[in-house]
């Protein structure tokens, strides 16, 4: 019950900070000049929506509005540059799942081989695999993921000709997100995020298993007869995996939002590149609920990362 | 018993004396000098060898990004010749080597290395009397084609991009040409070619390319003309004759200006067929020289290189400083008075620090690049929410320290707030300040270099370039000018490589709780 609570005192606490940090950008964004566009019809459009947005008006009215559309109309403003006259809030839908698909196929690769590696070189700790490994990551750490994105488009495009430049548009690959030419030409750019996640992920296991195997426990588990493997599938292993696991979540988020300049490399239509263009294109609607939706998700993870610490961890106690 | 009381009492009295009477005790002296937290840390940090070498690279890149103007390059920053743009480096006294000789490998067709080879023998047909065969030009300095091949498919080979620019028109006026004409016998090196003829063989597709000085068909291919004006296409072998279409006068001799217009004498344009590659050395004095090659609007790249690297290295700086000063300040205030400032205080930097940081630093450029530049108010964003990480840490150290008893005793005595603050609590934050603020070098690199990549920070100026901004400059063409991608990206991945390591070298040096757990 007591776990009830906490969830939602932090979700009530979450749409607070997320209603100031969106009066913020409301207010910068306002402040914004803005330009009608040549063209006349157009124009007159887009005057008419400003006019009925009450542009001119105070902004603390303006605010009253756009909030009001947002409550009763689940309406975030109309994209005008990037698709002429579309809901802000649809355009950014037909994004999402571009998106998140990368997301979710480089989570799901990086994950298992990042673990399996870090309790690799745990297992073998100071010996020379473990040292390559250390290596290794730092390396992969360290290395921005553009830099990874070119080497792959580099070696898997140019010099083996195994896989195409950029993402398919949805019409040229059968109009689904999940056909198999999809996937092919998602290959590269899942590649180029998961290094840099692997690495991590590598080290953390790595840092997290060589502690849990030196502790007392595992000693107690080792007395009473278990054999070495035993008590590191057994015991250490999964305590190691305590911090482990919101670190994935919270990855995924951070994944999520970083993955922006990937996007912008393969040319993936999701949320980041939506955000690149919104901004060269001045479309301040489409711009605004790019960057909620931006806060949201780091707000999102940052709820996730502790809940799933008590979730998994039941020492740490919610709420207290 | 019995015994003991025995020995006491029959030792007289005057037997007994002090131990120590006339010396006084001290604690011994050290041999050796005391080691206080700093020198701890530094040996500490000796003892790890990968952030030693991080440590020296990142002073080696410092190096050259502050001496490359003066010892590698004799360019400076606004020097640019668009001809020049996208060029691999080349050197002229390492070319003879053969590195840095501008080379890149290519496939041809048999009419693209015939055009290639043209420029060789073009070069040396200086007055319409000196045409050579393919084989002799090879010899000559001025042949784009360093090797070639013939495949399956056509021809292969490598091909020095400097002097594959060839020849080039220029309208300049008497003085100018009397000025080269001077030049050329004080040097010996030829600068004014000889013009093309304008006829059914010159190359219709684009007049306006010098470099088809020989028949040529409609697709360029060259043309033997015999007497009785039949043509026939010259195929591919060592000794090859290009037939010139030199534009000649009326007694034979070749033509190398033609009046382009203008008024009078002074400001006449004459039109002339210039060597690039010769013009170029007329014109400021030197061979082009680009030891790691041109950038993507022909800017030297060793220039560009160590600009991007000083900018990005100004920019993390600067962003270290201002974590440290206003993280120090802001933690330490909250992490000292605690309660309801402690409260509003986290809340603000809460809400701060949910902000995503590319939200922030878009915004930012929207509202200010305009007028007080890109660099400011990226710099805006960091002062804005940067030194959150570093408040944060210095919070929890004073949280750990303030109820310490040396700290009570110093309250005791009656030392001010600002006092134990200074003088007795931040001393013992200062590792993890340090520390906080090196790591965040590498993060701020990255952070600049992915928001000039993406179009987010612009720079936009000749004088100024970051590494991000030549990354995006290249995408697009990297793939056929691999090194304006590879430079670049090599640069950002070894220095945040390096800062990484330097970083957590100090992280460990500085944290007193590690030592002796690595012996």
């Amino acid at each position: 019950m007591k776990m009830g609570k906490y969830i939602l005192k932090r979700i009530l606490l979450m749409f607070c900070v997320l209603f100031i940090i969106t009066t913020i950008y409301f207010v910068l964004i306002r402040l914004l000049p803005r330009e009608l566009p040549l063209e006349k019809v157009q124009a007159e459009a887009i005057k008419a929506r400003w006019e009925a947005l009450g542009y001119g008006k105070p902004l603390l009215v303006q605010y009253w509005i756009y909030l009001k559309n947002i409550f009763t109309k689940w309406d975030f403003g109309t994209s005008w540059y990037i698709s002429y006259r579309t809901p802000a809030l649809e355009l950014m839908n037909s994004r999402l799942a571009p998106t998140v698909l990368v997301n979710v196929y480089s989570i799901l690769f990086s994950v298992p081989i990042g673990i399996a590696l870090g309790i690799y070189a745990a297992i073998k700790k100071n010996k020379w695999q473990d040292s390559l490994i250390s290596v290794l990551v730092i390396v992969f750490v360290s290395v921005p993921s553009y830099v990874y994105a070119f080497l792959v488009q580099y070696f898997l495009y140019f010099k083996l000709n195994l896989l195409p430049l950029q993402m398919y548009a949805l019409a040229d690959a059968g109009g689904s997100y999940f056909t198999w030419k999809m996937f092919k030409s998602m290959i590269a750019p899942i590649l180029a995020l998961s290094f840099g996640t692997i690495a991590s992920l590598c080290r953390n296991t790595r840092a997290e298993l060589t502690e849990s195997l030196t502790s007392d426990y595992m000693l107690l588990a080792r007395t009473k007869g278990l054999t070495n493997s035993q008590a590191t599938w057994r015991h250490a292993l999964k305590n190691a995996m305590v911090p482990i696991f919101p670190g994935i979540i919270a990855m995924f988020f951070g994944v999520l939002g970083g993955s922006m300049i990937i996007e912008q490399i393969f040319s993936i239509p999701g949320v980041g590149q939506l955000y690149i263009r919104s901004i060269n294109l001045f479309d301040y609607d489409v711009y605004m609920l790019d960057g909620i939706f931006y806060t949201l998700l780091g707000l999102v993870a940052g709820i996730f990362v502790d809940l799933s610490y008590g979730i998994i961890d039941p020492r740490i106690r919610m709420g207290e | 018993m019995a015994d003991k009381d025995y020995i006491l009492e029959s030792i007289p009295a005057e037997k007994f004396r002090f131990v120590n009477q006339d010396e006084r005790i001290h604690d011994k002296k050290f041999d050796d000098k005391p080691i206080g937290y700093f020198k701890d840390a530094w040996i500490r940090f000796k003892k790890s060898k990968a952030s030693v070498v991080a440590a020296i690279i990142i002073l080696l890149i410092v190096l050259y990004a502050i001496l490359c103007p003066f010892l590698i390059t004799s360019h400076n920053a606004t020097f640019m010749a668009n001809l020049y743009a996208k060029k691999p480096g080349r050197v002229s006294w390492l070319k003879d080597i053969g590195i840095a000789d501008g080379g890149m490998k290519r496939n041809f067709s048999e009419r693209g290395l015939q055009s290639k080879l043209a420029i060789g023998v073009g070069a040396e047909n200086y007055d319409g009397k000196h045409n050579m065969t393919v084989s002799e030009a090879m010899d000559s300095e001025y042949m784009p084609m360093i090797k070639y091949k013939e495949t399956a498919q056509g021809y292969t080979g490598k091909i020095d991009t400097y002097l594959e620019v060839g020849f080039i028109y220029r309208s300049i006026e008497q003085a100018e040409y009397q000025r080269i004409r001077d030049w050329e016998n004080e040097t010996g090196l030829r600068v004014l070619y000889p013009l093309i003829a304008d006829n059914e063989y010159t190359y219709s597709f684009d007049k306006t390319d010098a470099n088809f000085w020989y028949k040529v068909d409609a697709k360029g291919s060259p043309l033997k003309v015999n007497s009785s004006g039949e043509a026939r296409r010259i195929p591919m072998s060592d000794d090859m004759v290009f037939e010139d279409n030199y534009l000649r006068d009326d007694s034979g001799n070749v033509v190398y200006y033609t009046y382009a217009g203008g008024g009078d004498q002074n400001t006449a344009q004459y039109k002339v067929r210039v060597l690039y590659y010769n013009y170029f050395q007329y014109l400021y004095g030197h061979e082009p020289n680009y030891i790691l090659g041109t950038d993507a609007q022909g800017y030297d790249m060793a220039l560009r290189l160590a600009g991007g690297i000083k900018l990005s290295l100004e920019i993390s700086i600067a962003v270290a400083t201002i974590n440290f000063v206003i993280g120090t300040l802001y933690g330490a205030v909250e992490g000292y008075y605690g309660g309801t400032v402690d409260l509003i205080m986290e809340r603000i930097s809460d809400i701060l620090w949910d902000i995503p940081f590319i939200v922030l630093a878009s915004l930012f450029q929207i509202h200010l690049a305009a007028k007080v530049g890109a660099i400011p108010s990226l710099l805006f964003v960091y002062i804005l929410t940067g030194w959150i990480g570093t408040a944060s840490t210095v919070r929890t150290q004073f949280y750990r320290f303030k109820n310490q008893e040396y700290v009570m005793a110093a309250h005791t005595l009656g030392a001010r707030d600002r006092r134990i603050i200074w003088k007795h609590i931040y001393p013992n934050t200062l590792g993890t300040i340090i520390t906080s603020s090196a790591l965040a070098i590498p993060s701020v690199i990255y952070q600049e270099s992915n928001l000039s990549y993406l179009g987010i920070v612009k720079l936009g100026s000749s004088k100024v370039t970051s590494l991000g901004t030549l990354l995006s400059d290249s995408s697009g063409i990297w793939t056929n000018y691999p090194h304006l991608m590879i430079l670049p990206a090599l640069t950002i991945s070894l220095l945040m490589i390096c800062f990484n390591l330097f970083g957590n070298g100090l992280r460990d040096a500085f944290n007193p709780a590690l030592r002796g757990t690595e012996e």
